[in-house]
C-alpha cells in the first residue's frame, strides 16, 4: 500500500509522447521553460498555449492529472499575483485604497507571471507523467554525458538517483513499521508541543538511520559481488537510440522556440499595439 | 480478564480499486493464561488481526472488548490497552534505539508515566525474565547477537507489564538453539506469570510443541480454532490453504497408511515416540 | 573448483584513536575442497563464521592468513578479482538489499552490464536466467511488489545472468516464509542438476541440507564436522551441542533409539523411518 506510491507520478498510457526518447522530453521541457521567459505579450503566449495544448492532447493523460501539480504551488501563485498586482507602478491607476493601488502595468505583469508559472508546472508535469523515473535517469545520464570530460561524476549521480528511487518506498514502509513498533511501546508521535514532538522522533529516526546504513552497506556489497566497478566499460541493457519520431519532435520543438522568438521580435517592433 | 473479538471486519481502501477485505467476520475469545498459536500463510490476515488486538489498527466493522470494555468506546484509553496487550514485532531492529539495553527497556514504562526509578525497576525485572543478565544492562543494544536483541525487544514490551503478550514470529532468522531458548523462555513466562501468549508463527513444529490452542487464518477468516491435535488432524485441508502439519503428523499418517494400528494424532516427537512404542510393544 | 588452505580471517576492532583494540578470529585455519558440480551445504549457528567464509569465495573479504583459490585463481590477486566474482556469484540473506533495479529484468541485466556484455546478449541472458528461476512472467514487475521468495529468485537470476560456475547462497532463506524457502531451495537444486552449477548453500535449516552431496559444519570459525548428510545427522547429540538441530524424522528415530528400539543411525526422511518401523513390527 505505501509501496504503491510512485515517485514522479508516472501515468501509464500508450501515446506518442510516452514513446519519445527521454532526452527529447528533457530538452523539450527546458526549451519550453526558456520560451516562457522569452515570450513577450499576447502573441508569444498564444503560441505557447497552442504548443502546450497540442502536447497535452497527444500525451493522452487526463487533464485533471496534469492540473494536480498546480495545487502544490497555489500559495506561491497567489503571493506572486498579489505582489505584482500591488507593487508594480504603472501609468494608469485603476483602483486605489489608501497606499494600495493597482495599475494597468501591475495587472499585466501579474497576469503574465501567473500564466508563466502555471505553464511551467504543467509543462514539467507532462514530462514526469509520461516518463518513468528510470527513463528520466537514463536520459539525464546520457544528456549530461559531455560533462564527464570536466570530471562531473555523471554516471554516479544517475546511479544514485535510481537507487534512491528503488529504496524510498522500502524506507517509507520501514518507517511505518518502526512507528507501529514504538507506538506499541506507548510512544506518542502526535501530541505535545514542537520540542516534545521533535524529541518523540528520536525512537523513530535512530532505528531508521541504522537500518538505512545497514541497507547501504549490504547493497554496496551486493553490487560489488555483481562486478560493479563504476561506469567505465559498462554496457547498457536498454541503450537510448533516437528514432525518426524523436528527430521530428526535435524539429517541432526548435521550430516552436523560433516562432516564440520571432513573436517577441515582432512585439518589440510594434510595441504596445499588440498589447 | 479477556479479549473478545465480535464480528470484526477490516476493509483496506474501501470503495477504491485497491479494496482488500483483510479481515472478514472474525469472532474470537482469548481467555486468561492461554498459550495460543496463530498460523496462516503470508497475507492471510494474521498480522492485521494482531494489530487490531492492541488498537494499532481500527476495525472498519465490529467490536473488540478488552476485559468487558469496548475498546472503540468513549473514554477508553488506547495507551492503556497497548500496555495491557503487548505486541512484539518481528524485527527487534525496528524498536531498539537507546544507548544501552536498560534505557531501551525503560522506554515503554516511561511512556506510561512512571518515574525513572520505577521504570528502571520494571525494566530490570523484565530483562531478568527474558534471561538477560545484569552484565548486559549497560551494553549497546546494537552490539548484541540476534537472539539477545530479540530478548531485549521482548523485555521492552514486558516492562509495561502486559496481561497479554503477542509475538510476531519471534524466532525468524535465529539458529535452532536460539529458537528453542526464546520459545522456552516464553513458555516459562506463560506458565509462571500467567501471561496470555499469542505466538504468530510459520513453524508447525514450534506451534505443536508449545501451544494449547491454534487459530488458523486464511483469506482474512478464521479457518480452524482448536487444540493442536484437532487442528492437525485436518492436515489435508491445511495443505490446501498453503500450510502444512508438523512432520510428526506425516510420519504417523504414513505408518497408518502402511496398515499400522497407531494413534495417528501425535504432533510432537514425544507423542509420536510414545505412540510408536505402544504400537510396537502392543 | 574451490580450495581453501589454512584460511584464516580476523576482524579488528578499533578504538577511538584507530588503534587495534581487540581481534576476533572469525575463520580459523579452514581447509576445504569443493569439486565442481556439487551441491554443498555449510551449516553452523549464528556467529560460527560461515558467512565470513562465504564472503571469501566471492573475494569480498580476503584472508588474513592462508589462501583461497576459486578455479585456480588466488583471491588475493587483484587483477583476477572480476573474473573471480563472475565465476563465483553470490546471493545474500536480505532480498531487499541486493536488488538494484527498479524493474525485475533491469536488475537481472545489472551484472552483465557491469561485465560489458553487448546489449543483444544481455537480453538473451536476462531471458534465459529469468526462465531458469521461473520468474520470466514477472520481468516487467517492480521488485517491491514481489514476495520474499520471488525476490530471492530474481537475485539468483541476477547472478545466473553473469554465467557463473558456482553460486554461493548466504542464508538465502533466513528471512522467508516456508513457501518462499521451499521455492528458493527448489531453484538452487534445479540449477545444480540441470545447469551443472556448483551450489554452496549456507544455512541453519536442517531440512535444506538433507539432499546435499556434502556437508560442512562450522563452529567458532573452524570446520568441526564434514561428510555426507547421513553421516552428519547420525551425530544428533554433537549437532545439538553445536546449537544446531536435525530433521524431525532423525530426531524421532533418535528418541526411539533412546527408548531401546533398534533403529539404525542417520535416518533422514519420514519414508525411511516408516520403512524401518514396519520391518521391525513384522519381525516381532
Amino acid at each position: 500500500m505505501i509501496r504503491d506510491i510512485t515517485l514522479g507520478q508516472y501515468y501509464p498510457a500508450k501515446s506518442i509522447i510516452h514513446q519519445l526518447d527521454p532526452r527529447v522530453k528533457l530538452v523539450t521541457t527546458m526549451i519550453f521553460i526558456i520560451s516562457l521567459f522569452v515570450a513577450k505579450g499576447i502573441l508569444g503566449y498564444l503560441i505557447a498555449t497552442l504548443f502546450l495544448a497540442m502536447t497535452i492532447r497527444m500525451s493522452k493523460v487526463p487533464f485533471r492529472y496534469i492540473t494536480k501539480g498546480l495545487k502544490a504551488i497555489f500559495m506561491i501563485l497567489m503571493i506572486t499575483v498579489v505582489f505584482n498586482l500591488f507593487l508594480i507602478n504603472g501609468d494608469v491607476v485603476l483602483w486605489r485604497f489608501g497606499f494600495l493601488r493597482i495599475t494597468d502595468k501591475g495587472v499585466r505583469t501579474a497576469f503574465f507571471m501567473a500564466v508563466r508559472l502555471i505553464y511551467l508546472i504543467i509543462g514539467s508535469s507532462i514530462m514526469t507523467l509520461t516518463t518513468t523515473p528510470n527513463d528520466l535517469t537514463d536520459g539525464l545520464e546520457k544528456l549530461l554525458g559531455p560533462l564527464k570530460k570536466i570530471h562531473v561524476p555523471v554516471h554516479e549521480i544517475a546511479m544514485m538517483m535510481s537507487i534512491a528511487l528503488r529504496f524510498i518506498p522500502i524506507l517509507l514502509e520501514e518507517t511505518d513499521k518502526i512507528m507501529k513498533a514504538q507506538i506499541a511501546r506507548g510512544a506518542d508521535f502526535e501530541t505535545g508541543n514542537l520540542i516534545q514532538k521533535a524529541k518523540a522522533m528520536v525512537p523513530l529516526l535512530v532505528p531508521l538511520f541504522i537500518s538505512a546504513f545497514r541497507r547501504a552497506n549490504d547493497l554496496a556489497m551486493a553490487m560489488e559481488a555483481r562486478c560493479y566497478r563504476g561506469g567505465d566499460g559498462r554496457t547498457k541493457m536498454k541503450p537510448l537510440h533516437y528514432e525518426s519520431k524523436d528527430k521530428t519532435a526535435y524539429v517541432v520543438v526548435w521550430g516552436y522556440l523560433g516562432l516564440v522568438v520571432a513573436a517577441a521580435y515582432v512585439q518589440g517592433l510594434y510595441g504596445v499595439a499588440l498589447l | 480478564m479477556s479479549i473478545k473479538v465480535k464480528n470484526v471486519n477490516y476493509i483496506y481502501a474501501e470503495n477504491t480499486a485497491y479494496e482488500i477485505h483483510a479481515l472478514e467476520d472474525i469472532n474470537l475469545e482469548i481467555p486468561d493464561g492461554q498459550f495460543i498459536g496463530l498460523i496462516g500463510h503470508t497475507g492471510s490476515g494474521k498480522s492485521t488481526l494482531v494489530q487490531h488486538l492492541n488498537g494499532l489498527m481500527k476495525a472498519t466493522g465490529g467490536r473488540i472488548y478488552f476485559n468487558g470494555r469496548d475498546i472503540y468506546g468513549e473514554n477508553f484509553s488506547m495507551k492503556e490497552l497497548r500496555s495491557k496487550v503487548g505486541l512484539v514485532f518481528q524485527y527487534p531492529e525496528h524498536q531498539l534505539f537507546e544507548i544501552d539495553v536498560l534505557s531501551d527497556v525503560c522506554f515503554g514504562p516511561r511512556n506510561l508515566g512512571l518515574s525513572r526509578e520505577e521504570a528502571e525497576k520494571k525494566a530490570k525485572e523484565a530483562l531478568r525474565m527474558v534471561g538477560m543478565g545484569e552484565e548486559y544492562d549497560k551494553s549497546s543494544p546494537f552490539e548484541l547477537s540476534g537472539g539477545q536483541k530479540r530478548r531485549v525487544a521482548i523485555a521492552g514490551v514486558l516492562a509495561m507489564e502486559p496481561e497479554v503478550l503477542i509475538l510476531d514470529e519471534p524466532t525468524a532468522g535465529l539458529d535452532p538453539r536460539g529458537r528453542d531458548e526464546i520459545l522456552d523462555q516464553i513458555e516459562k513466562l506463560q506458565k509462571e506469570r500467567g501471561i496470555t501468549v499469542v505466538l504468530v508463527s510459520h513453524s508447525m513444529e514450534d506451534v505443536a510443541r508449545y501451544v494449547d490452542r491454534i487459530i488458523v487464518m486464511n483469506h482474512g477468516r478464521v479457518r480452524f480454532d482448536d487444540t493442536p491435535r484437532e487442528v492437525f488432524r485436518h492436515y489435508k485441508e491445511l495443505e490446501e490453504i498453503g500450510l502444512a502439519a508438523p512432520q510428526m503428523t506425516y510420519v504417523m499418517q504414513e505408518l497408518k497408511e502402511k496398515g499400522a494400528d497407531v494413534d495417528a494424532d501425535a504432533t510432537t516427537i514425544e507423542e509420536a515416540a510414545d505412540a510408536i512404542e505402544r504400537w510396537l510393544k502392543g | 573448483m574451490i580450495r581453501a588452505e589454512e584460511l584464516t580471517f580476523e576482524y579488528e576492532r578499533l578504538d577511538e584513536e584507530g588503534n587495534v583494540e581487540s581481534k576476533k578470529r572469525a575463520v580459523d585455519h579452514v581447509n576445504l575442497h569443493i569439486r565442481p558440480g556439487k551441491f554443498i551445504a555449510i551449516l553452523g549457528h549464528n556467529g560460527s563464521g560461515k558467512s565470513t567464509l562465504a564472503k571469501h569465495i566471492n573475494a569480498i573479504l580476503t584472508p588474513t592468513e592462508g589462501t583461497l583459490w576459486v578455479d585456480g585463481m588466488d583471491t588475493t590477486e587483484e587483477d583476477r578479482l572480476w573474473n573471480i566474482r563472475q565465476e563465483a556469484g553470490m546471493v545474500f540473506q536480505n532480498p531487499d538489499n541486493q536488488i538494484i533495479g527498479t524493474v525485475v529484468e533491469e536488475d537481472v541485466g545489472f551484472g552483465p552490464e557491469n561485465l560489458g556484455v553487448p546489449t543483444d546478449e544481455i537480453w538473451e541472458r536476462v531471458e534465459e536466467s529469468l526462465n531458469a528461476v521461473g520468474m520470466l512472467k514477472y520481468r516487467h514487475h517492480s521488485p517491491n511488489k514481489l514476495s520474499g521468495g520471488q525476490k530471492q529468485r530474481v537475485a539468483i537470476a541476477g547472478v545466473m545472468a553473469m554465467h557463473p560456475r558456482c553460486i554461493v547462497l548466504d542464508e538465502p532463506t533466513a528471512m522467508l516464509d516456508p513457501d518462499g524457502r521451499a521455492s528458493v531451495i527448489r531453484t538452487a537444486k534445479k540449477l545444480n542438476q540441470e545447469e551443472g552449477i556448483t551450489i554452496i548453500l549456507i544455512t541453519h535449516y536442517m531440512e535444506e541440507v538433507v539432499e546435499a552431496d556434502h556437508v560442512f559444519v562450522m563452529d567458532d570459525g573452524k570446520v568441526v564436522m564434514e561428510g555426507n548428510p547421513r553421516a552428519i545427522f547420525s551425530q544428533v547429540e554433537e549437532l545439538k551441542r553445536l546449537r544446531l538441530d536435525v530433521p524431525q524424522a532423525t530426531l524421532l528415530a533418535f528418541e526411539l533409539q533412546k527408548r531401546g528400539i533398534p533403529i539404525p543411525d542417520g535416518i533422514l526422511s519420514n519414508e525411511e523411518l516408516v520403512g524401518h518401523l514396519c520391518q521391525l513390527k513384522s519381525k516381532m
